[in-house]
This record gives structure tokens, sequence and C-alpha cells, in this order.
């Protein structure tokens, strides 16, 4: 089974330093990920948010309320994904600041319906609780799909011996969560059946009535805020 | 093509010196920057209208008045008269006025407000914004047209023979644009109506600008007033300029730095590129206002901010009389002969009057009568017999002209309702 159009799985990877290790988990998460779909016969194409580089971009949308280009065309970019890594730095038991403003500048309804692995870096594992009571609240609130299993890696975990043996080790985390996030995104972007319909939003209206243009997966379309109006006649009561 | 200039009138410190203008001084100063610009000749002049601190607008009519009595020539407009939270009964009064004391050098643009809370001031709910913009200036539409008004809606009292005075001057009332920034919803009312659309674009990139306007344009078309390419299209601008480009730089950047809505944000330099900023020579300010209409199509009127951001009062006016001796002429020329013959100019008094009066000769109907039509005993309204058939009439033909356009028009003919 091939597909006609290759899955796109796009990384949200907000570290601060060069090079990093949230980098390096959100890597390994998207490998992971790559290799399922890939087995399963779906072609991927993985993109990269390097939220650090859009610094100074997510700071003027805050405060001009609008995107520049180039940081448009990375929202532009996570509108089209089928699938989403999002690592983020561990700060005071919660994402990095930096990439909560990231998140706040992306339109609403960017993540609904979206499959979302969750990731995080800290220094010792005692970090690792910020994912549920922080990263996931979040996506919660954002209505994306996330994925059962979310992966926390400490500065241990990158210096321990990778063994598919051991079920605690970083590549089976990253295995065991990449392999959900390639099944929910096959689902969503219809490739397979499933219980839940791909559509979680409301239904996109008749198409000769103008109306928030919604996509099959209950995203808003790129033109949508300007289809967002009620025809005079109707509110006039004409 | 009009040129002008638009103010808030905010009470900004100059960041530069610490210096606060007292409500005096700005209030007066705005008469003598409207002033200055029909002496330079700009056409037009419009005041926004707030109604908290640090503003000095929450009585536009007052001032437009009074720079009214000290013009000529001046058209002037508002940015924005709020449709949300003012009666419309006194807005339709109160523009009629301004209209007869002007002798017709009055138009509008509708907002619905930029603060949430200047609805409750004013026993309005914010929840209902879009729902009071669109009642409101129905009425409004009607109080100006229509001389004996029976009206009943959601958001005020009904009203029951209701006449709004004065009328408006010559039987026509003021051109209306609607301003909006975000919201679709405002674009489809000012093309459902035929009205102007004016897009305050400062704080936005083009992109985002070009989608409003080519909205607007296609609704306008499909209610039957015309191609797409001839609704009538504002929009805003904001320039800061001196004889030497690198002086306009140095000059703006500490007000750039600290504005109010962007300081402390982007660079100057990053937000020139997105957003209709422009800081240089007044060449360069005119080579990229000249691009504006690659972005909106061939468009009716520019209005550019110039008194914000703490910049003093004399800067100001200096930046005033650039705009008006080296920046308007050049764009004036050049936007003029690129303009196509069928692309409109923006409706004036004059020419609504002269469509009025050519619609009325063409059916055959006796031309407009400003003879005195209502009653002079102690009644508190309505017309007497002779001056009211005629007004009904008129008002009669008016509403059956408008329900041929729509008729014929795509939004007639099933494509938009069912």
């Amino acid at each position: 089974m091939s597909d006609p159009r290759p899955l796109s799985l796009v990384v949200v990877s907000s570290g601060l330093s060069v090079p990093s290790s949230t980098r390096m988990l959100a890597d390994r998460l998207a490998a992971a990920t790559r290799e399922v779909l890939e087995r399963d016969g779906h072609a991927v194409r993985i993109s990269v948010i390097e939220v650090k580089d859009l610094g100074h971009d997510i700071v003027d949308a805050t405060l001009t309320r609008f995107a520049n280009e180039r940081l448009q065309s990375s929202i532009d970019v996570l509108k089209a994904a089928d699938g989403v890594i999002a690592v983020t730095p561990t700060f005071n038991l919660s994402y990095a600041g930096i990439f909560k403003s990231f998140v706040d500048v992306v339109d609403p309804g960017t993540f609904t319906g979206v499959p979302v692995l969750l990731g995080a870096t800290g220094g010792t594992a005692r970090h690792s609780l910020a994912i549920d009571y922080a990263l996931r609240p979040l996506f919660a609130y954002l209505k994306a799909d996330t994925v059962p299993t979310s992966v926390f890696a400490a500065a241990e975990d990158f210096g321990s011996a990778t063994t598919a043996k051991d079920a605690a080790s970083l590549d089976e985390r990253a295995l065991r969560a990449g392999t959900e996030l390639a099944q929910y995104m096959a689902r969503f972007a219809g490739i397979t059946g499933g219980a839940i319909t791909p559509t979680r939003a409301r239904t996109a209206p008749a198409a000769a009535s103008p109306g928030p243009a919604v996509d099959q997966r209950g995203r808003a379309g790129a033109l949508d805020e300007f289809a967002d109006f009620v025809p005079m006649g109707d509110l006039l009561g004409r | 093509m009009q040129f002008g200039i638009f103010s808030v009138a905010d009470i900004t410190p100059d960041p530069t010196t610490g210096a606060v203008p007292t409500e005096q001084e700005r209030i007066r100063g705005i008469v003598e920057k409207a002033k200055l610009a029909e002496e330079v000749g700009l056409d037009v002049f419009a005041v926004g209208e707030h109604h908290n601190p640090p503003f000095a607008t929450s009585s536009p009519t007052t001032t437009l008045g009074f720079i009214a009595a000290r013009t000529e020539r001046l058209l002037l407009s508002t940015a924005t008269t709020l449709i949300t939270t003012n009666d419309p009964v006194k807005i339709a009064e109160d523009y009629a006025m301004l209209q007869h004391l002007s002798g017709g050098r009055v138009d509008l643009v509708m907002g619905r407000g930029n603060t949430g809370p200047v609805y409750p001031w004013f026993g309005k709910d914010i929840r209902q914004g879009i729902e009071l913009a669109v009642e409101n200036y129905h009425l409004l539409r009607r109080l100006w047209t229509e001389d004996v008004v029976d009206w009943e809606g959601e958001f005020r009292t009904p009203l029951q023979r209701f006449t709004s005075t004065p009328r408006p001057l010559d039987g026509v009332a003021p051109f209306v644009w609607h301003g909006s920034i975000r919201s679709p919803q405002i674009a489809e009312q000012a093309a459902y109506y035929g009205d102007g659309f004016f897009h305050n674009n400062i704080f936005w990139p083009l992109r985002h600008t070009g989608q409003m306007v080519e909205l607007y344009r296609q609704r306008f078309e499909h209610y039957g007033h015309g191609a797409a390419d001839q609704a009538i299209v504002g929009l805003g601008g904001q320039f800061f300029a001196r004889e030497n480009s690198q002086d306009a730089v140095r000059e703006f950047r500490p007000y750039f730095d600290n504005a109010p809505v962007y300081g402390h944000g982007p660079s100057m330099e990053d937000f020139t590129r997105e957003t209709p900023l422009t800081v240089g020579s007044p060449d360069q300010v005119v080579e990229r206002y000249l691009t504006m209409r690659d972005h909106v199509g061939d468009y009716q009127r520019q209005l550019f901010l110039v008194d914000h951001a703490g910049l003093p009062h004399k800067t100001v006016l200096e930046q005033i009389e650039i705009l008006g001796t080296k920046i308007v002429p050049v764009l004036r020329r050049e936007l003029d002969a690129l303009r196509p013959a069928h692309v409109p100019d923006a409706p004036t008094h004059a020419s609504l009057v002269a469509a009025r009066d050519a619609a009325l000769a063409a059916e055959g109907e006796p031309p407009y009568s400003d003879a005195y039509r209502f009653g002079t005993g102690d009644n508190w309204t309505g017309l007497t017999a002779e001056g009211g058939e005629q007004a009904r009439r008129q008002a009669e033909l008016k509403e059956r002209r408008d329900r041929q356009r729509l008729a014929a028009s795509p939004a007639g003919k099933g494509t938009d309702h069912e």
C-alpha cells in the first residue's frame, strides 16, 4: 500500500543550546515514527521548526499581533501537518516559555484533532512528570489528539547504553511512542479506518454557503478567517 | 483619488524629552493640523472616537464642526464612528447637522470600537458587537433616507413616526465607509450596501490587507453595485519623511522604538518591511505608496497617521507640509494616471446629489425639492400632506431601484441565500 502524497510530520523543537538534547530527542522520535510509517508503506516528509531560530519573530508577533513572513511560513507548515512531535526542555516544572510563546502565536484550531507526540528533556528524571502536568493539559486544551506514550529524556538517557532489550531505554520508549504516532497519523490522514473519524471539529457547511471553511479533518483552512461571515440578507432577516 | 490624514489624538509622552501635551494642547493642536492639511492641498481630515484616556477625541462632531468653520474645502471624516455603542438616532442627527454646517463636506467611517470596555460605558454588551453594528447601521440608513420611520429592533426602544432632524443636506445622506481590520462580516456589510471599505492597515501586513479588500470587492460585485474593481476602497498609511532619508531614520527611531502598540517589539526595519510604515525621503514614501495598488487594486482614498507616538506638534506640522507638498502631488498624478477610466472616484456630496438627480430624471420624476415638508404646528413629528407626497414617492423609487439592483445581482439570482 502506498499513499498518493507523503504524510507531513512536523517537529517542533524548542531547545535553546547547540547541540541541544531537546533536538536530539525530537530527531529520535521523528526517526522512530518515520521507521514505522515507512515500514507500513507510507511516505513521510519531515519538517523541523526550531523555535529558538524564530525567537525574535515570536516576540514581535506577540506584540504586533501578526506573524511576519518567516514565522508565518512555519505556522503554515504546522497547519498542514498530519502529525506533530512537540519537544521542549523542562523549566521550573513546565515547558520552556519560548515554547508556549510559539504555541500562543499559532492560530486557534491548528492542533484540533491532530496527532501529537509529546516529549521533554531535563537534567534528571525527577522532572519527567512535567509532561503530564504541563504539556499534556496544554494540548488537551488545544484539542490535539495526543498519543498515550510521551517521552522524557534526562541527561542520563543520552549516556546510558541503548539496548532494545531494556524496556526503559530511550530507544525502546521512542519506538513505542513513534509507533503510536504513526498509527494515529495514518488514521488521521484517512489511510486506515478507525473508531474515531478524522473530523472532530464542526463539519463543513454546504459548499454554496459561505462560512468557516473547515477541511475534512475539522481544521481551519488557509483562508478560513476571510470566509467567516453571514450573508447580510440572512442577518437582516430577508 | 483622495489623500488626507487621520488622528486618534492620543496623548503620548515624547520619548526623547518626556514631555506630555495637555488635553488643551492636544485638542487645539488637532484643529491646527486640520487647517494646515487644507492649506497644503490635502483632501481629507478624519478624527477617531475614543472614550478613555489617553485620547482626546470623545466628541468627534464638536471637533469636526469647529474645523468645518475654519476650513473651506477639507472633507471631514471619522476614524472611526462607533456604530455599536452610539445611538443611531444621535449619529443620524449629529452628522446631518455637520453636513449642513460644513456644506456637505462630511463622510463617516463606521467602526465597532477598539476596546472592549467601551461597550458597558454606553450600556451595551460586547458579545453583541456584530449584531449591534448590523442593526444600528441599518436603522441609521433608514433615518437618513426616510423622512418618517417606524422601526422596531433588538437593541433600542421602538420608533414610531419618528423624523430625524435635520434632514440630510440636499436630501442625500453622507457617504459611509466601514472600517475593519479583521472582521470579514464588516467587509460583507460594506459590500451589501455598496458603501466604502476602509482597511486601516497601519499595523498589519499587506498580504492580510489584500485578502480583506479582495473579499469586500467580490461581495460588492455579488450584490450588484458594480464590478469588483469599482468598489470603493480606502487604506491607512504611516510615514516619516525628511529630505535626507538617514535624517528621517535617525529622528523617527526613538519614537518608533517606544510607540504604543508596536514599540519594544520588532525593529523599525522589520516593521517597515511588513507594514505600510515608510521612513525615509519623500521620494521613498512616494515609491512605496505607488505599490499599494499592487496589493489591493486601484483604490480611492489614502489616509496617513502622522501624529502619534509622542511626536511633537511642530514635527507633525512639518510632516503634514512634506506630505502635502512633496508626496501627495506626485502620488496623485501617478495614481490617477494609472487608474483605468471605469474605476470611479470616492463619492462626494456633489457626486451623490448628481447621481440622485440623474436617477430621478431618468425615471421622469420631478427634481428633488428641499422645501420644508413638515408640519409647523406643535406636532412633534410628521410630514405635511403635500411635502409627504414627494418624500414618500422618492423613498419608494429608491427602494424600488435597490430591489431591482439586488434582484439582477448574483445575490438576487439565488447563488447566495439558498
